[in-house]
C-alpha cells in the first residue's frame, strides 16, 4: 500500500495545472468563482477547449475518443479544475447518454451521435422522472405507440435539467404497459424540435431556472432513435446510474468549496477577530473538513477498486450520500459565515457580468444563501440519500 | 405551573387564527409580495383594527398591555402564515424602544399612530461590520444646536425601505464595540442625508441599506439619556427573540402539517411513502424538534419580565435551540417532499427559507451558545450551576 501519487500521476497534474492556466477562459474563471450563472454559451465555449484537447470524454472507450484516464487521474483532474474555477461538464451528453449509446447504440448510432457530442453540436437532457414516477422511475407512464417507421410519444416529464437549453432528450417510455414495470421499458432519443413538445419552466427554491417540465403530445420519434431492444430501456437506465454515480463524490468541488468558505471565514470579523478563529466556527469547519478527507480517501478506494471490476456498484452509493451530506454541510456554513448578509435577495447579480461586485454587503455574500438552498437538490436528485441507503442495506448489507 | 390559556389569550389566539387562515392563504401571500412596500397596508390596517398592533405597549400608551404570551400567540401564527407585514420592526423593536425610552410627549406623537396603523417604522441598529454583536456601533452622533448630526451606515434594516421612520443607534461616546455611549434618534426616513437602497430578503421580507450623511436630528427626536440605550436597546431584543421564536414554532408546525400530509399522500412504489420507515422516523424527529422549540419558545415568552440574568441567559438559549431546530424541520420538509419541495411555487420552500433566515435575525446559534455560556459562566461564579429551571424557580 502506498498512499503517494506516483511521479506520472504528479507530472499529470503539473499538465493539468499548465492547460488550465493556459486554456481556462478568465472570464468564466471569475464568473465560477463568484458564484454567478453560466450561461449556454460559456458552458459550450469551455466545453469546445476540452474536446480539442481531447479531454472531455473522460469515461469513453479511448477508441470512441476517451481520454483513458486512470481514477485517479479523474481524481486529479476533478481536483485541478474545481480550484481553478473550471464549470463541470454538462453531464447529459458526454457522461450519460454516451456511454449508453456506446454499449448499447447502432453503429449508425455512434457514427451519428458520438462526434456532435464531442463537437457540442448537441445539447442533450434527461428525460426520466416524470410526476409520477421519481424515486420509482420505473413507475413511469409516458407512453410510445409504433407505428409503422415511428413512434408516437405520449405525455410528462419532469425536473429536465437545463432542458431549456437542450435540442435532444433521451427518454424512458413505457412501450409495453401489460408487461412488468420494468420490462416495459423502452430508451428513445429525442429531437426537442419535433412537433409537439413544449417545455415549461420550473423555478427553484432559490429563484433559479435549472429545471423543466417537458411535454409531448403526439410526438413522431423515428424508430431508428430506440438505443438497445424495444421493451429493454431499463438495462440502459441502470447502466446510465452507474456512471452517473462516478463522479458522484464531488470530492473536488468540495474541497473547493471549502477552500472558500475559509478565505470567507477568514475576511469576516466576530468580536474584531476573524471569524475563523471563533472557536466554535473553526471546530465546525474543521469538523467538515476531516470529514472531506476520509470521504476523499474512500473515493479513492472505492474508483481503485471499481478499475479492477469495471464501474463501482453499490459502494457508489456511499460515496453518493456522503459526497452530498459533506458539500452541503460547506453550504451550510458558508451562509451561516456571512451573518446578515446572507439575507438579501439579489437575483440581479447572479447576471451581472463577471467581476460586478453588488451594492450591499461583501461580494461574495449574495450567492451563498442561494446556494445553500440550491444544494438542498443533492441529496434529492440522482436517487435521493434514502433510496441510496435502500441499496445499500440491500445490496451490501443483505438486509 | 399551568401551561392553559386564558380566556382572554385563547380568543386572541383565535382572532389572529381566523384571520391568517381566511385572508393569509399561500398564494395571497405570495402575491403580496409584489406590493411596492414588499406587504400589504390594507392588511396592516386591519391588524391595527384587530388591536394587534397594540398588543405589547401598556395600557398608558394606548396599547392592550400584553406580555411575552401574548406576543407569542401572535408571532406563533403570523409564522404559520408566513405574513410579511412589518410587524417585529414596526411594532416589537421600534415601538418597544419608543415606549421604553421615549417622553411622554414622544409616546404621544409616535404610538398612537403606530398602533392606529398609521406610521410604519424600523429600528436601524446593525452595522456593515457589527455582525450579530449588539454593542457595535460605528455611527456617530455630533452634538450640532439643540440636536445631533448622524453620519454612519446601518446594515439589513428590516423594512427600513418603506418605513415612515426610522429609530437609529449611533454613538456620542466611547469605543466602536463599548455598551456605553450609545444613543438612540427618531430620524425621518426621507430627512436629508439619509439614502435608502431597499431589497427584498431571501425570505421574501424586505430590508435596507441606509447611509446617513449629516442627517439633522433636533432635541425632539433624541429617545431617552443619549450614551445610556444599550440596557434598553437589548431588552427590547429580546422581546424580538421570544417574538422571532415563536414566529419560528409557527412556521415549523405548519412546515410539518405540509410534510405530513405530503407523506400520506404521495404514493411511491404503489404505497404512500409515508409508510416507509425511514421517513416516519424522519418526520418524528421533526416533529421532536417543534416541540423542543415550541418549550423554548414558552420559556423565553414567559422570562421576559425576569430579572437580566435569567432573561438574556434563557432568550440565547431559546435563539440557540430554535436555529438548530428551524435548520432541520427546513431541510428535512425539502427532503421529505423530493423535487417539490425544492420549488418556488410551494409553500414548504418558503417556510423553509423564513426558518433558516430566522436564524440570521438578531443573532443566530452560535452567537446564543457563546453568550449562553459567558452569561452561565457569570451566574456560576457565585453558587454551583444547576439546571436551569431549578436555579430559577
Ligand atoms: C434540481 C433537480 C434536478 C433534477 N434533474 C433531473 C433531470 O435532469 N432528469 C430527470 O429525469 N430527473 C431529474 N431530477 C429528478 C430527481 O431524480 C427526482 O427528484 C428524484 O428521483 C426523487 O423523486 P421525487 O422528486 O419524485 O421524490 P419521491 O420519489 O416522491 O420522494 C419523496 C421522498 O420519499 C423518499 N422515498 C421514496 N421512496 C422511498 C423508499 N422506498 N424508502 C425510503 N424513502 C423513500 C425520497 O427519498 C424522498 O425523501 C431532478 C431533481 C431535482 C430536484
Amino acid at each position: 500500500m502506498d498512499i503517494h501519487y506516483t511521479p506520472e500521476e504528479q507530472a499529470f497534474r503539473d499538465e493539468v495545472r499548465t492547460f488550465l492556466k493556459n486554456k481556462l477562459p478568465e472570464d468564466i474563471a471569475t464568473k465560477v468563482k463568484a458564484g454567478k450563472h453560466l450561461g449556454k454559451e460559456e458552458m459550450v465555449r469551455w466545453q469546445k477547449i476540452l474536446n480539442e484537447q481531447g479531454w472531455l470524454a473522460q469515461s469513453w472507450p479511448v477508441e470512441y475518443g476517451g481520454t483513458g484516464w486512470t481514477p485517479v487521474q479523474k481524481h486529479i483532474f476533478d481536483e485541478e479544475s474545481s480550484k481553478a474555477g473550471a464549470p463541470g461538464v454538462v453531464p447529459f451528453g458526454v457522461s450519460m447518454v454516451a456511454p449508453v449509446i456506446i454499449k448499447f447504440g447502432t453503429e449508425a448510432q455512434k457514427e451519428y451521435y458520438l462526434p456532435r457530442i464531442l463537437n457540442q453540436d448537441d445539447w442533450w437532457c434527461q428525460g426520466y422522472s416524470e410526476p409520477g414516477a421519481g424515486s420509482d422511475l420505473a413507475g413511469l407512464k409516458t407512453r410510445a405507440v409504433r407505428e409503422g417507421d415511428h413512434y408516437v410519444v405520449n405525455g410528462q416529464k419532469t425536473w429536465t435539467t437545463l432542458g431549456q437549453y437542450a435540442n435532444m432528450i433521451f427518454c424512458l417510455v413505457r412501450t409495453d404497459p401489460e408487461a412488468k414495470k420494468q420490462e416495459g421499458i423502452s430508451f428513445l432519443l429525442i429531437d426537442m424540435s419535433t412537433p409537439g413538445i413544449t417545455v415549461r419552466p420550473i423555478y427553484t427554491i432559490e429563484g433559479g431556472h435549472e429545471v423543466n417540465e417537458v411535454f409531448f403530445e403526439d410526438v413522431k420519434v423515428p424508430v431508428e432513435n430506440l438505443v438497445g431492444e424495444e421493451n429493454k430501456g431499463w438495462t440502459c437506465a441502470k447502466y446510465l446510474l452507474t456512471h452517473e454515480r462516478t463522479g458522484i463524490a464531488g470530492v473536488g468541488m468540495a474541497k473547493e468549496a471549502l477552500s472558500k468558505l475559509k478565505s470567507i471565514a477568514w475576511d469576516q470579523k466576530k468580536n474584531g477577530r476573524p471569524l475563523m478563529e471563533d472557536p466554535l466556527f473553526r471546530n465546525r469547519v474543521a469538523q467538515v473538513e476531516i470529514d472531506l478527507m476520509a470521504m476523499e480517501m474512500t473515493n479513492l478506494r472505492v474508483l481503485a477498486a471499481a478499475k479492477e471490476g469495471g464501474a463501482p456498484g453499490a459502494e457508489s452509493s456511499m460515496l453518493k450520500i456522503k459526497g452530498t451530506e459533506v458539500r452541503q454541510e460547506i453550504y451550510d456554513l458558508m451562509r451561516r459565515a456571512v451573518g446578515p448578509y446572507a439575507i438579501p435577495f439579489l437575483p440581479e447579480f447572479f447576471d451581472a457580468e463577471a467581476g460586478e461586485g453588488p451594492e450591499v454587503g461583501p461580494e461574495y455574500a449574495p450567492p451563498l444563501a442561494g446556494r445553500y438552498f440550491n444544494n438542498r437538490k443533492l441529496s434529492i436528485y440522482g436517487g435521493s440519500n434514502e433510496i441510496q441507503k435502500n441499496i445499500i442495506s440491500k445490496m451490501i448489507l443483505g438486509l | 405551573m399551568d401551561f392553559n390559556l386564558t380566556d382572554e389569550q385563547r380568543m386572541l389566539q383565535d382572532t389572529v387564527a381566523r384571520m391568517i387562515r381566511e385572508q393569509y392563504d399561500f398564494e395571497s401571500r405570495m402575491k403580496l409580495l409584489e406590493e411596492p412596500a414588499g406587504y400589504s397596508k390594507e392588511i396592516w390596517s386591519q391588524f391595527a383594527d384587530l388591536g394587534l398592533l397594540g398588543i405589547p405597549f401598556s395600557e398608558e400608551s394606548g396599547g392592550f398591555g400584553g406580555g411575552g404570551v401574548e406576543l407569542m400567540l401572535v408571532m406563533q401564527e403570523f409564522g404559520r402564515g408566513l405574513v410579511v407585514e412589518p410587524y417585529l420592526p414596526t411594532v416589537v423593536l421600534a415601538g418597544g424602544l419608543i415606549e421604553s425610552l421615549g417622553s411622554d410627549a414622544q409616546k404621544e406623537a409616535l404610538l398612537e399612530p403606530l398602533i392606529g396603523g398609521e406610521l410604519v417604522m424600523s429600528f436601524a441598529h446593525g452595522e456593515p461590520q457589527s455582525r450579530y454583536d449588539l454593542s457595535h456601533v460605528e455611527t456617530k452622533a455630533e452634538k450640532s444646536g439643540d440636536g445631533y448630526r448622524l453620519t454612519g451606515r446601518k446594515a439589513v434594516v428590516l423594512n427600513g425601505d418603506s418605513a415612515d421612520k426610522l429609530v437609529v443607534s449611533a454613538r456620542v461616546s466611547g469605543d466602536v464595540t463599548d455598551s456605553d455611549g450609545i444613543a438612540l434618534f427618531v430620524v425621518d426616513a426621507n430627512a436629508e442625508g439619509v439614502t435608502r437602497r431597499g431589497y427584498q430578503t431571501v425570505d421574501g421580507l424586505r430590508a435596507a441599506e441606509i447611509i446617513l450623511d449629516g442627517v439633522q436630528v433636533g432635541a425632539d427626536g433624541v429617545l431617552g439619556e443619549p450614551g445610556k440605550a444599550f440596557p434598553a436597546i437589548e431588552q427590547v431584543v429580546g422581546r424580538g427573540i421570544a417574538a422571532l421564536c415563536a414566529e419560528a414554532v409557527g412556521a415549523m408546525e405548519a412546515a410539518c402539517g405540509w410534510t405530513l400530509e405530503y407523506l400520506n399522500q404521495r404514493k411511491q412504489f404503489g404505497v404512500p411513502i409515508g409508510k416507509f420507515q425511514a421517513l416516519q422516523h424522519r418526520m418524528v424527529d421533526m416533529q421532536m424538534h417543534t416541540e423542543q422549540a415550541r418549550s423554548m419558545a414558552i420559556l423565553a415568552a414567559s422570562r421576559l419580565e425576569e430579572d437580566y440574568e435569567l432573561r438574556e441567559r434563557t432568550l440565547s438559549a431559546a435563539k440557540a435551540l430554535i436555529g438548530q431546530a428551524g435548520r432541520f424541520v427546513s431541510e428535512q420538509a425539502i427532503q421529505l417532499h423530493g423535487g417539490i419541495g425544492m420549488t418556488w411555487e410551494y409553500a414548504v420552500a418558503h417556510y423553509a427559507k423564513r426558518l433558516v433566515m430566522i436564524d440570521h435575525v438578531l443573532g443566530d446559534t452560535d452567537q446564543h451558545i457563546e453568550r449562553y455560556v459567558a452569561l452561565t459562566d457569570n451566574q456560576a461564579e457565585g453558587e454551583a450551576a444547576g439546571a436551569p429551571l431549578a436555579a430559577n424557580a
